[in-house]
């Protein structure tokens, strides 16, 4: 087999150091492939990795045009990827309660080493948010969403508001005056929501045999903030949504999407 | 397929009978039915899980003293953080009464602060004040300030009980479990 055998007329042992880790059993079992020097043995190189496999052995000549995707789509992902890496640091240094909260952040910010973490995390949600929309500007602008790329649209579009629902959740976790308020905001929408806000139209529809199904401590705001007002316990949640449920959501979706586009051929494949 | 009992001469399009069967007669559709069966109850099991049993909140009906703690005028600021709550003793609709507020903005939720110099609640989020009465007369409030439900207890104190919301704009103020009526 090219590349594992040893060489014929080698000067000192029958094989170099090189050659004897190559052709060692632990290499062997990490490593399922011959060196790729040739074309059998390069598609081997990715398929038989978990990360290379999920690229296509192929890259088509039009998934490089720049200039027609901006690569903006590739740019969210990388962000997403920053954020979440960043986030899982914070989570050393953060307590989501009363009393740490906003004092952990200030410790992230003045004390702890490399805590410059918790601004590349709030602005790498920031240029998310601004490329998420430049790219959903891109895909409309070339039509990209066009048969049969419909649905992808429209897991685009889910996608878009788990990015601004984990920027909403993010933005109560250092507990001042802006994250305050600005949920208590968002929750009085959700309290004017139609049907399933207690303050809504309409809510008094969903009454099954005369039972008030939405009231005030039973209606869509009450269950975002766990608590009639934003509170400790609202903090909790928004903590456990942010790190864990509408990351996975989003993982999901994104791998939904990312496997739709290659199916239909590839990135600004043509129609 | 046979046609049901009280059929009036027209086949049914899909008898229980063959709606069971149909799900029955294959491993995958059985499958396909459970699994779908099971989505529908987790997801209205996550939704009831949602609403909290056990919020930490102040009591909803609580005593506030005697009425004469609360002289012509008076505005009491001491339930503010604890309840939430603005107790004043004011004229409205020719009356002398006892009510409490709310301290919530009906713009968009902020809390009120209590001004004692220009005698008016002011909301110091986007500016909206309100008279002492609880009228909205400045900024962008569209409503007044609503009212809890008030009385005397059976000691003589007065009892604010906060799962009743009164709102002037509906007329609710003249319903007497909104104040309590004091010689002025």
């Amino acid at each position: 087999m090219p590349g594992v055998d040893p060489p014929g007329n080698a000067p000192n042992n029958a094989m170099s150091l090189r050659e004897r880790i190559r052709n060692a059993q632990m290499f062997k079992s990490i490593f399922r492939h011959a060196r790729p020097v040739d074309h059998k043995n390069r598609v081997l190189v990715v398929i038989s990795n978990l990360v290379l496999h999920l690229h296509p052995t192929a890259v088509k000549e039009h998934a490089m045009r720049m200039r027609f995707t901006w690569c903006m789509g590739g740019i969210t992902f990388f962000l997403f990827l920053v954020e979440t890496i960043t986030g899982v640091l914070l989570m050393f240094y953060y307590r989501p309660t009363l009393f740490w909260a906003y004092n952990d952040m200030l410790g992230l910010r003045d004390v702890v080493s490399l805590g410059v973490l918790r601004e590349i995390h709030r602005w790498g949600a920031h240029a998310m948010v601004i490329t998420v929309m430049l790219h959903m500007y891109r895909v409309f602008l070339t039509g990209s969403y066009k048969s049969p790329r419909e649905f992808n649209w429209v897991v685009g579009v889910l996608l878009l508001l788990l990015t601004f629902l984990l920027s909403f959740t993010g933005y109560l976790l250092p507990w001042d005056q802006l994250s305050v308020w600005a949920v208590t905001v968002g929750a009085n929408m959700a309290e004017a929501a139609p049907f399933v806000g207690a303050q809504g139209p309409g809510h008094q529809l969903l009454s099954p045999g005369g039972s008030e199904m939405i009231t005030s401590g039973s209606d869509a705001k009450f269950a975002i903030l766990g608590n009639s007002e934003v509170s400790e316990e609202t903090l909790n949640r928004f903590y456990v949504l942010h790190c864990v449920a509408i990351p996975l959501l989003a993982a999901v979706l994104m791998a939904l999407h990312f496997w739709r586009v290659r199916k239909d051929g590839g990135i600004s494949g043509p129609l | 397929m046979n046609p049901s009992p009280h059929d009036d001469g027209k086949r049914p399009l899909l008898s229980r009978r063959a709606a069971i069967v149909a799900v029955l007669c294959s491993p995958a559709k059985l499958g396909c039915a459970a699994l779908a069966a099971v989505a529908g109850l987790w997801t209205l099991a996550a939704g009831r899980m949602m609403l909290n049993n056990m919020p930490v909140q102040s009591a909803r009906r609580f005593k506030v003293g005697f009425p004469t703690d609360y002289p012509d005028g008076y505005v009491e600021t001491k339930y503010k953080e604890t309840h939430g709550i603005w107790l004043v003793n004011g004229r409205y609709a020719g009356r002398q009464e006892i009510f409490a507020l709310s301290t919530v903005c009906t713009h968009l939720g902020c809390i009120t602060t209590w001004q004692q110099r220009g005698e008016e609640f002011k909301c110091p989020c986007h500016g909206s004040a309100f008279h002492k009465d609880g009228m909205n007369f400045e900024g962008p409030a569209p409503r007044p300030l609503p009212r809890y439900a008030i009385r005397i207890a059976e000691d003589g104190q007065l009892e604010v009980d906060r799962g009743r919301t009164f709102q002037q704009q509906l007329g609710q103020w003249s319903d007497p479990d909104s104040y309590v009526a004091v010689q002025s």
